[in-house]
């Protein structure tokens, strides 16, 4: 699972979807590996104005990479290449192949096998 | 679990476990309303494909982000494999997205097989939950839908209108080597009549946009109807 995912998922559990607490999920446990994608500049700088900063802050802290800037590249920052790199390298690049995303609402765990999260929830959940 | 997962559990998702590679194999070509809906999107929009299937869908458009999930893990797995796009297994009544926050979804070929009309519709007001909403100054998300169309006389299956709407269709996988060996699966599908995925939507909570009949299925894009101020 690319970490960009994390920003774009919450609890699966309805009542948890209205908590902020929800978002986002917590890694535990995670084995990253690194898998090498094309760069392309003009989709990471498309696609930043539509992340959740705070969010991917947590997350990118909880997977335990350099703290990213406290705000989100806007403008001129989005022209510098090292910037988009980076950035590229956190989202695309990095994988959780193993762990767990704990909710902090409900505190329910959905586990990643081999690189892909299941949401699917037990019985009693739904 | 109710009377209606569990049916479906073993009709639909079991199924497509066990047929996911071939399945795979046969379906690799996108529909040209779905083609043209995605390659219309603005570069850098983020959305979903849910019932992604092998993901075939995903290989569209590379400049816009889809968060794909299929209910069977191993389709989904197959669909991983299309970059830069990402996919996770999910159901489509309980989806791990917050509420209005992507700009696209899509639904190909999957609302079919949902067993009950409510479940057909829950799973409709599920995926509208997940668009932004329009208001007088911006539009909303929108979402695509596809299911399979009753009126479909032309095609080798030859079924019409006044035929069964809850039907079984079989899926024989074949061993070419050892034709004796071949396994038939068969799968539940509801087939939509004319106008039936429209009155759906509405019951969802949508607004239909446009929607018409391509390739034996009925399809309609449609927004999460916008609150009226007072």
């Amino acid at each position: 699972m690319k970490v960009i995912t994390a920003n774009f998922v919450t609890c699966a559990v309805k009542e948890c979807k209205t908590s902020p607490t929800s978002f986002p999920l917590h890694f535990h446990d995670a084995e990253l590996e690194m898998q090498e994608l094309d760069f392309q500049p003009e989709f990471i700088r498309n696609v930043i104005p539509r992340i959740d900063w705070e969010g991917l802050r947590v997350t990118a802290n909880e997977l335990g990479f350099p703290s990213l800037p406290e705000s989100k590249p806007e403008g001129e920052a989005l022209g510098d290449e090292q910037t988009l790199k980076d950035l590229h390298r956190l989202l695309l690049e990095t994988q959780v192949m193993e762990g767990k995303l704990i909710c902090g609402n409900c505190g329910h765990e959905y586990v990643i096998k081999e690189g892909i999260a299941n949401f699917l929830l037990p019985s009693h959940l739904v | 679990m109710s009377h209606a997962e569990e049916y479906e559990q073993q009709n639909v998702h079991e199924v497509y476990q066990q047929i996911a590679q071939h399945f795979s194999a046969t379906r690799y070509k996108p529909w040209p309303i779905v083609e043209q809906y995605l390659q219309n999107l603005t570069p850098g929009s983020i959305g979903l494909d849910v019932g992604c299937g092998n993901g075939k869908n995903l290989l569209v458009n590379r400049n816009v982000f889809i968060i794909a999930s299929d209910r069977s893990e191993n389709l989904a797995r197959i669909a991983l494999q299309h970059q830069p796009h990402s996919a996770v297994v999910a159901d489509i009544l309980h989806l791990p997205h917050r509420d209005g926050y992507f700009d696209f979804a899509m639904c190909i070929a999957v609302v079919h097989h949902l067993s009950t009309p409510e479940r057909r519709v829950q799973a409709i007001a599920e995926i509208l939950r997940t668009v932004k909403r329009g208001s007088d100054t911006q539009p909303g998300g929108t979402v695509l839908v596809y299911a399979w169309a009753l009126e479909q006389k032309n095609s080798r299956r030859g079924w019409d209108k006044g035929d069964q709407q809850d039907i079984m269709v079989p899926w024989v996988r074949k061993n070419p080597t050892a034709p004796e060996e071949s396994q038939t699966f068969n799968r539940y599908y509801h087939l939509f009549e004319e106008g039936e995925l429209e009155r759906d939507i509405e019951s969802a909570g949508g607004h239909v946009v446009t929607s018409g009949y391509e390739k034996d299925n009925w399809w309609a894009i449609a927004t999460p109807k916008v609150k009226v101020s007072p």
